[in-house]
């Protein structure tokens, strides 16, 4: 966190100041290592067996919050009989079919519900990376099931818990993760005893966590982990997702992203939503509690905004416009398509895959067979020049007179040279003033997609052709000020708030959103940042004249609240856990919620409130149900839907292990996205021979001094002299077996690429014992290319795509490689080197990689 | 501040009013709390964003994370970096059960010396002593890893210790000019370019440095430094732009986890030495005042420091005497020497008269 997110970790720094006890877990000792009271070096790949591990020590030594957990959690939920956990199948769940490498969820539901939820093929999910679409909400589930408020139901989800972390001993975490069991206890202990009535602890990660082919499934451990202790909903505890830089919560929120619309509304599937009803249905789950059963006022009010008078009941408000899903449109396949031949342009917007994405050699062999691409970036990074100088061209692989693709290179105005806001990691919206002109050519994002569809509406306005309706029937029409013709991003933001059609008052809050077409709503969970016509997320209070929520600093969705699920801060009845630990609770004199944060819970329903039978939505949400966006209302520990690769988390090892998965038959995640492409040769793992070629393994992050794929610090000449050269650290031990001097150069093979470094031989770094084998791990930086002032390798070359399946996100923190001594070759030789391991690891263009490496689970029968 | 002893050029005394500033504001300076530094560096570039600093090369030096090597014309604060295989603190050691060998701090550190980097400065970075950066790097108090000669020609890890290395700590400093009350510099400039201001910092008047270099070896601490490209002296002027305006120097301002602290020096001085208090409560008994002290043989540093080892680990001296120190005691030997010569040729003359 001091590494990536130095700003933010003064926070950690003032906890420390005031007692708090900082442990910090990572492969390579960091400057948050330095600062932390305990480092734990841990083998990457394996914080499932880590955190589970902290799972089974909570569990069997019935450390958990237990108030808490039966109230708030699905702790006492039964499930049904017919599901059977990964202990029992060698590393699967019930309901995996061999073929499709996908699962029937059905067994995984709630006692009685076998029917009624789960997704029966997991397949299409992963492909549209489904997952997403449950940031801001749980997913469907019936309201009531079967409970044992004793837990000791055997199908109850506190055994099934117990049970399948059982084998997460002490010892287990120092076999998988090579950490030894004081110190994993040491952690255990600090946790457990640091959380409760009186206190609270905070988990934090940054989104290289996420980076796993498990990735969803390390933060649920996470989750299982604070929801035990009661570390959710409540003042400093949490999960805290350290976003990659600024604006990505907002970029999720109204997406950048294939699947989702704004406001976490699925993109719309060709098969499973023809019509408007049947999208709406699939959103709002009829029958289910929560906010999510006014899903059609927020459906209705999107395509009113993006349509305006054209979008009419009458017409399902123009949802035949939209485009449909019809597979998996990720960015990893897209390029992939690009090599072959099947997309022609591409836009490229202050992103830089040439360096900053998994398999660098793919993305510039798809970049390089274009038509055209457009980078609008601030200064001519590595993706916009790969046609001359990317090592590809150095191989001979593209060559720059016969390279077809046309790009075309805009300069972008910077985060200070234009004005709007950016949505932080906190869901916290900050109103940014322009403080100079951008130079130049230099425009802001609004300005080119305003103006470029502006200019595209002006070319088919005479058109009659029905594709071209939804262009032109487009509600285009935001006030442009400036020489320029710069478009009001506070209108947009007016927009995004959303607002009463026939007057235009801003609405103030979500529950005011319709489906009648009399609202527009650009963005329904932000409603309220435009609240009675002022932008609050321009507002800037000094936390000094103000309390410590500072709620008047920004704004935060929903409805400016700074901690969700915040009824969780109170008991049952209402009343504060603790004075010390006081947020939200009941005022039963007045008759509603109140405390130092807006609560997120109906304002004045009591803590006694018990729904009718038969009831749905926001009725149908109890007095004592904190989780108000789950279907059952209650934090889950165990997830009958939604996570597609398993109700719990499982430790798999990684794509590409030096090791046999100690715990189970199956080996990596059976669910993970692969592609079979011949650029994409994955090194082999065990029980596959020759993983030995290929024996250390890798991991990459950022440094302080440098900003993610390098295009806005390698040009910067402040930064770029601070870290002035790519560089691989090693530990001494690895340096003495491999003959590696400090400061001396190294090469690194994969099953990819060979890319050198400089070296850095640390005592930073630390071999692991696991399994009674040294393993070694070796960190390099991801920040270098063959661009800007300071120029390297680019190690993202040596990391081949495999994906997540619930979002698609790829698996770029861990690999494996061999390391030499001395530069890498060039020209073809370095094609020879890398086809030379390639053979020797038997890395055919026919190998299919195994994937599945059990024969448990054939049939769905027990072992 | 009372004067309690000495003189303009030595000894404790509030240098604004010496310097013949009436209703000078408080001296004001930096507290530098190096035990909450992070090592973001984000003093360096905010320093030289504001001063408009030139670069001073693209050199990996392999000295840790830090690749500004020192304290330059072109680098007015520098954030050093020291791996050293020592315990921190009442912490648990970082490496405790993992298959290690002998440390390797010590050997890196002492190739790292042999680095250098094209600052465009003179003297710029000058090339370190491969001992004394291993000695650094093995820390600088008794019970520390010993670092016994020069790193062989064997792979590092390779040294036949028995013992695994266990403990570890990653110390990080930014380093400042630490604008002396008896300022070596400033009282040899031979132009009137060094002045004190009224703040009690001391400032390079670029448009008047004629470049004569005296200032450099009169800096007790290495800090002030040439470039080469116009010859003239340059260092840190404590953003005396900004505080003359009632700002926060722009290190202090982008520090974010408050390690470089700007303000009042009296007040500096007891928020450092109730941390220091607090630290060793805490269990961190290496923890100690650099610069604070007024009696020291620069009459103390407007810029001190809260160091977590010996001053020679960062690079700094552990005693520094302004070398006008003994101006005055010169003068009056010079005196009497001369009266004696002119005496003994009035004594020849007399004799020979007479």
């Amino acid at each position: 966190m001091a590494e990536a997110h130095p700003v933010g970790f003064q926070w950690v720094m003032e906890a420390k100041k005031r007692g708090a006890k900082v442990f910090h877990v990572d492969p390579r000792f960091t400057r948050t290592s330095a600062l932390a009271d305990t480092y734990l070096p841990i083998r990457a790949g394996t914080d499932i067996a880590l955190l589970g591990g902290v799972v089974r020590y909570i569990l069997e030594n019935e450390l958990d919050f237990r108030e808490y957990v039966l109230a708030y959690t699905n702790a006492a939920t039964v499930v049904s009989e017919d599901f059977v956990d990964s202990e029992d199948l060698d590393g699967l769940f019930s309901g995996f079919n061999r073929e499709t490498r996908a699962y029937d969820q059905t067994s995984w539901q709630y006692a009685g519900q076998e029917r009624d939820g789960g997704i029966e093929d997991t397949g299409r999910e992963r492909d549209s990376a489904a997952g997403l679409r449950h940031e801001s909400h749980g997913m469907p589930v019936a309201a009531v099931a079967e409970r044992d408020e004793t837990l000791r139901h055997p199908r109850c989800v506190y055994q099934i818990l117990k049970r399948h972390f059982a084998r997460y001993t002490p010892e287990m975490v120092e076999r998988v993760c090579g950490i030894p069991q004081e110190k994993f206890l040491e952690l255990a202990r600090a946790w457990t005893e640091n959380s409760g009535r009186e206190r609270t602890g905070a988990l934090v990660y940054s989104v290289g966590w996420t980076q796993h082919s498990v990735g969803v499934q390390y933060i649920r451990t996470g989750a299982i982990i604070q929801l035990l202790l009661g570390n959710m909903g409540r003042p400093g505890g949490g999960i805290l997702a350290l976003r990659g830089h600024a604006s990505i919560q907002g970029s999720t929120d109204i997406p950048t992203l294939f699947n989702l619309l704004p406001g976490y509304l699925p993109m719309p599937h060709h098969a499973s939503h023809p019509t408007f009803q049947q999208w709406v249905d699939s959103i709002r789950h009829p029958g289910q509690k929560g906010y999510w059963a006014n899903a059609r006022a927020y459906a209705a009010s999107l395509l009113k905004a993006y349509w305006g008078d054209a979008a009419t009941p009458e017409n399902d408000f123009c949802y035949g416009y939209l485009p449909r899903m019809t597979g998996d449109h990720g960015t990893y396949q897209q390029v992939l398509n690009m090599i072959d031949g099947k997309v022609k342009g591409y836009f490229l917007l202050g992103q830089n895959p040439a360096v900053g994405s998994a398999h660098g050699k793919a993305q510039r062999l798809g970049m390089a067979n274009l038509d055209w691409m457009v980078v609008r970036d601030l200064f001519m990074i590595d993706s916009a020049t790969f046609w001359r100088n990317s090592p590809e061209v150095e191989t001979g692989e593209i060559v720059p007179e016969e390279c077809r693709t046309e790009v075309f290179f805009l300069p972008a105005a910077s985060h200070v040279e234009k004005e709007g806001t950016f949505t932080q990691t906190q869901r916290l919206l900050q109103w940014r003033e322009k403080a100079v002109e951008p130079p130049g050519d230099a425009r802001s994002e609004l300005w080119f997609f305003y103006h470029l569809g502006r200019r595209l509406r002006e070319k088919l306005a005479g058109s009659d052709k029905p594709r071209d309706r939804a262009l032109l029937d487009l509600a285009w029409d935001y006030p442009t000020h400036g020489p320029y013709a710069e478009p009001s991003a506070d209108a947009v933001l007016r927009e995004i708030n959303g607002y009463e059609v026939a007057t235009g008052r801003p609405l103030s809050t979500f529950t005011e959103a319709r489906d009648d077409g009399s609202t527009a709503v650009g963005c329904w969970i932000y409603t309220g940042v435009y609240k009675d016509g002022v932008n609050q997320a321009a507002r800037r209070k000094p936390r000094h004249e103000q309390d410590w929520v500072a709620a008047e600093w920004g704004w935060a969705w929903p409805a400016n609240r700074r901690t969700l699920y915040n009824r969780a801060s109170a008991d049952p009845e209402g009343r504060p856990w603790s004075e010390r630990k006081k947020y939200v609770w009941w005022d039963a004199d007045k008759g509603e919620w109140t405390g130092y944060d807006v609560p997120d819970f109906e304002k004045s329903k009591p803590p006694s409130y018990r729904p009718p039978p038969g009831a749905a939505g926001v009725e149908a949400i109890a007095g004592d149900d904190a989780f108000i966006m789950q279907g059952d209302g209650k934090g889950w520990l165990y997830a009958p839907t939604g996570v597609l690769d398993g109700p719990l988390p499982t430790h798999y090892e990684p794509p590409e292990s030096p090791m046999r998965n100690p715990m189970y038959g199956q080996q990596g995640n059976p669910m993970r996205k692969i592609y079979h492409h011949p650029v994409n040769r994955i090194n082999p793992s065990p029980p596959e021979p020759h993983s030995q070629v290929y024996p250390y393994v890798f991991t990459v992050s950022r440094l302080t001094e440098h900003h993610t794929a390098g295009g806005m610090s390698r040009f910067v000449r402040p930064l770029a002299e601070l870290q002035p050269e790519m560089f691989v650290e090693v530990s001494p031990e690895l340096a003495a077996e491999v003959g590696l001097a400090h400061l001396g150069w190294a090469h690194l093979v994969s099953g990819r690429a060979v890319i050198e470094a400089k070296v850095l031989v640390t005592d930073r770094l630390t071999p692991l014992r696991v399994e009674g084998r040294v393993i070694h791990q070796v960190w390099l930086p991801y920040h270098f290319g063959p661009q800007g002032m300071v120029t390297g390798d680019s190690v993202n070359d040596l990391i081949g795509i495999t994906l997540d399946p619930n979002v698609l996100i790829q698996e770029s923190k861990v690999g494996t490689c061999d390391i030499r001594p001395g530069r890498r070759p060039t020209g073809p030789a370095l094609l020879d080197l890398v086809a030379e391991y390639q053979r020797r690891a038997g890395l055919t263009v026919e190998r299919d990689v195994p994937i599945v490496t059990t024969d448990a689970g054939t049939d769905g029968e027990r072992e | 501040m009372t004067m309690l002893e000495g003189n303009s050029l030595y000894g404790p005394l509030d240098p604004a009013p010496d310097a013949g500033w009436t209703g000078a504001p408080p001296r004001m300076g930096f507290f530098t709390d190096t035990s909450v530094c992070i090592g973001c560096k984000a003093c360096e570039v905010a320093c030289k964003e504001w001063n408009d600093v030139p670069a001073s090369g693209f050199d990996l030096l392999g000295m840790s994370y830090d690749n500004t090597g020192a304290l330059t014309a072109n680098s007015w604060r520098h954030v050093a970096f020291i791996e050293q295989p020592r315990p921190a603190g009442r912490r648990t050691p970082p490496f405790a059960g993992n298959p290690t060998e002998a440390a390797v701090s010590a050997a890196s550190a002492a190739v790292a010396a042999g680095t250098r980097n094209d600052t465009g400065t003179d003297p710029g970075v000058p090339p370190g002593s491969s001992e004394v950066a291993a000695r650094m790097a093995a820390g600088g108090e008794a019970g520390g890893t010993q670092f016994l000669g020069m790193p062989g020609a064997r792979p590092p890890g390779r040294t036949g210790s028995a013992e695994g290395r266990t403990d570890f700590r990653w110390l990080m400093m930014s380093d400042v000019c630490k604008h002396c009350t008896h300022a070596g510099c400033l009282d040899v400039c031979p132009t009137g370019a060094l002045f004190r201001t009224e703040f009690g910092t001391v400032v390079v008047q670029e448009d008047i440095c004629n470049g004569c270099g005296y200032c450099v070896s009169a800096c007790p601490y290495g800090v002030i430094d040439r470039r080469k490209e116009d010859g003239r002296a340059w260092k840190c002027t404590l953003c005396y732009d900004r505080i003359g305006a009632g700002k926060t120097p722009a290190c202090a301002q982008a520090c974010p986890t408050e390690s470089i602290q700007y303000g009042p020096l009296d007040e500096l001085r007891e928020r450092a030495a109730a941390r220091v208090a607090t630290l060793h409560e805490r269990g961190v008994p290496e923890a100690r005042l650099y610069g604070h002290d007024p009696t020291d043989g620069v009459g103390g540093d407007g810029a001190f420091f809260l160091l977590l080892d010996e001053p020679e680990v960062y690079g700094l001296p552990p005693d520094p005497v302004v070398p006008t120190r003994d101006l005055p005691r010169m003068w009056k030997r010079a005196g009497l020497a001369a009266l004696a010569m002119a005496a003994a040729a009035v004594a020849a003359f007399v004799g020979r008269s007479s």
